[in-house]
């Protein structure tokens, strides 16, 4: 772990989803901390819980009940408007399907997160260059989503999720949908932003070995946490 | 960048977008055509001077009115200059080549009808030969007639063959002029129906009626019709205007039906084009949901579909726009005199543009919201 501080602070969180008359609970009383620069993966089977955990960490979603603070701000309290301004300011996202724009080159997809910051277009650029460079992809700027592979996809992505330079990274299955090689370089690349600048990262998974890249494994079952494993200081 | 996103993602499906383009530039153009078509059904009436009274028979057009009360009418207080038309109604070749046709006073009728602008030295070849005839350029154009050429129609109101010889071609002051009619001397219908039915000399179809002051005109109206009143043939007198608005109001429920379908052709291609842009949002649902995590809010969703729906109808608009003056040109060449004067007004394109601009408004407003109101977690496991 690279600070003292707890980034994360999840106390009691409750989460259900309702199917029809009926309220299906998800997360069941969680509680624990995520210290800033922690490099964390969440393990589980299918419907454990773990990525409605990431999505409530991300802002995206909202607890039932129960407090979750995270940068300093109690996320459950705030508003839409405020959330999505928090989640810009404070949150990478890497997704297991990159979700990139289409329409938009790497370079553009990479600079979109920055329209929402008070930047020139000139800016923009620089910043959006120095960012794909830093995941090895200064050659293929110009390229549209469809013109690269899954690995240099989701390098793209990483990008993007640290170009505004946020408190922290969630990813969810940042792999799941890459082939070994790939999956390596991107877990070494997401190593390399944790281990040399730095940033928090939470990471759900399936896979044991993406796992192993992390500092600890935090088990989810049945919407409440087994246990937590450290495998990497 | 937010510019260049929309216009990628209005391309994103080439056919999609061309096909609801090309049926906004149908839809467009068949619109600025029909009101094109409702104007040209109008132009008499626009055309017409609000200082010239037309004055007739009170029971109906087709009776007429003696000579005699030219002389009357002219005396009376704010009548600056009188004439006289008689409607011909004959037909040329085949009764479907139809154009009007009036026998007018030659000596006055010009000067009361100052936007048929005509050379001097046509004007005084129509005035030096009885059986002379003025014909519009639109008509001459229509029909091959030059300077020289002798006309014949055979005549329905007034029976047996008419010779008249093209003395004069006028062209109009303005485009509201029309210039598809046909005049001749009223003193050749008289002297020749004199000969064949004597009991029809003498007769005037109606009289137009110059007035000094145009802010008098109801006053006039009123002692001209005074004037007649309880005699044989009484008058009713109006404006040139009203005149022609009468006509009109006779085929208002073709007007209405033309209006109607230009108005049903503009709410089908916003049904297409709002299917288009729902099946588009339906699709991005992942994407609205990926911006919506990223700090995008609602409005630069928003934004997105509004512009994208815009640009598509945009295009779809100044290219219907564009199109719908040649094609208007041609038509209403094609229609020869039926409508005198058939242009595009400057009205009818702001029109089209208004049409297109709110068939790309409302087409998103469902879609926007929808894009709007992407609840993200649903919206990122709809791509899984």
């Amino acid at each position: 772990m690279n600070g003292e501080a707890a980034l994360v602070s999840l106390r009691s969180i409750v989460k259900g989803y309702r199917r029809g008359q009926q309220t299906v609970p998800v997360l069941t009383g969680i509680t624990f901390d995520i210290m800033a620069g922690e490099f964390l993966a969440l393990m589980g089977p299918s419907g454990s819980g773990k990525s409605t955990l990431l999505n409530l960490i991300a802002g995206i979603d909202r607890p039932d009940s129960g407090q979750l603070i995270v940068a300093g701000e109690d996320i459950g309290q705030l508003g839409e408007a405020d959330l999505a301004d928090w989640r810009a300011r404070h949150v990478g996202f890497i997704f297991q399907f990159y979700n990139l724009m289409p329409v938009l080159s790497a370079l553009e997809n990479v600079e979109l997160p920055l329209l929402l910051k008070d930047m020139s277009r000139a800016e923009r650029r620089e910043r959006a260059e120095l960012a794909l460079s830093m995941v090895s992809l200064a050659d293929r700027m110009a390229h549209l989503p469809s013109e690269l592979s899954g690995g240099q996809q989701q390098r793209v992505a990483i990008a993007r999720a640290l170009i505004t330079d946020p408190t922290l990274i969630v990813a969810d299955e940042p792999t799941g949908d890459l082939d070994r090689e790939s999956a390596k370089d991107v877990l070494h690349l997401m190593q390399r932003l944790n281990d040399e600048i730095g940033k928090t990262i939470i990471m759900v998974t399936h896979d044991s070995r993406a796992a192993e890249h992390a500092h600890a494994i935090m088990h989810l079952e049945k919407g409440e946490l087994s246990g937590r494993e450290e495998v990497r200081k | 960048m937010l510019l260049s996103l929309i216009f990628r993602n209005a391309f994103r499906h080439k056919l999609r977008t061309l096909l609801t383009i090309v049926g906004l530039t149908v839809a467009v153009l068949a619109f600025g055509l029909l009101s094109t078509v409702v104007e040209a059904w109008y132009a008499g009436a626009e055309g017409a001077s609000n200082a010239r009274l037309i004055v007739r028979n009170s029971i109906s057009l087709v009776f007429p009115m003696p000579l005699t009360y030219r002389q009357k009418i002219r005396q009376i207080d704010g009548v600056k200059a009188i004439s006289t038309a008689n409607w011909f109604g004959g037909v040329y070749k085949e009764p479907k080549n139809y154009f009007p046709q009036f026998a007018v006073e030659a000596s006055t009728y010009l000067d009361l009808y100052p936007e048929y602008v005509l050379s001097d030295s046509e004007r005084k070849a129509f005035m030096r030969d009885r059986k002379g005839a003025l014909v519009g350029e639109k008509l001459a154009a229509t029909y091959g007639f030059r300077l020289g050429d002798t006309v014949t129609l055979k005549g329905t109101i007034f029976p047996g063959q008419w010779e008249f010889v093209v003395r004069g071609i006028y062209s109009g002051r303005d485009a509201k002029t029309d210039v598809s009619q046909f005049f001749f001397h009223w003193e050749y219908l008289n002297e020749t129906m004199k000969i064949r039915t004597p009991r029809r000399a003498n007769q005037i179809g109606v009289y137009v009626v110059e007035v000094a002051d145009p802010s008098r005109v109801a006053e006039i109206s009123l002692a001209i019709d005074s004037a007649f009143r309880n005699s044989n043939a009484e008058t009713l007198t109006e404006t040139e205007k009203a005149f022609q608005l009468g006509f009109v109001s006779m085929t208002e429920a073709i007007v209405v039906a033309i209006r109607l379908v230009s108005y049903l052709v503009i709410f089908i291609i916003l049904a297409v084009m709002a299917n288009t842009m729902a099946m588009t949002v339906r699709e991005r649902t992942a994407e609205y949901a990926t911006l919506k995590a990223l700090g995008f809010g609602p409005l630069f969703l928003r934004m997105l579909i509004y512009g994208e729906a815009l640009a598509i109808a945009g295009l779809g608009g100044a290219l219907g726009i564009a199109l719908t003056y040649p094609v208007a040109d041609a038509f209403g060449k094609a229609m020869g005199t039926l409508f005198p004067v058939f242009i595009v007004s400057d009205l009818t394109v702001g029109m089209q543009l208004a049409c297109a601009l709110l068939v790309g408004i409302v087409s998103a407003v469902f879609p926007a919201r929808r894009a709007a109101r992407v609840n993200i977690v649903d919206g990122l496991r709809s791509m899984a």
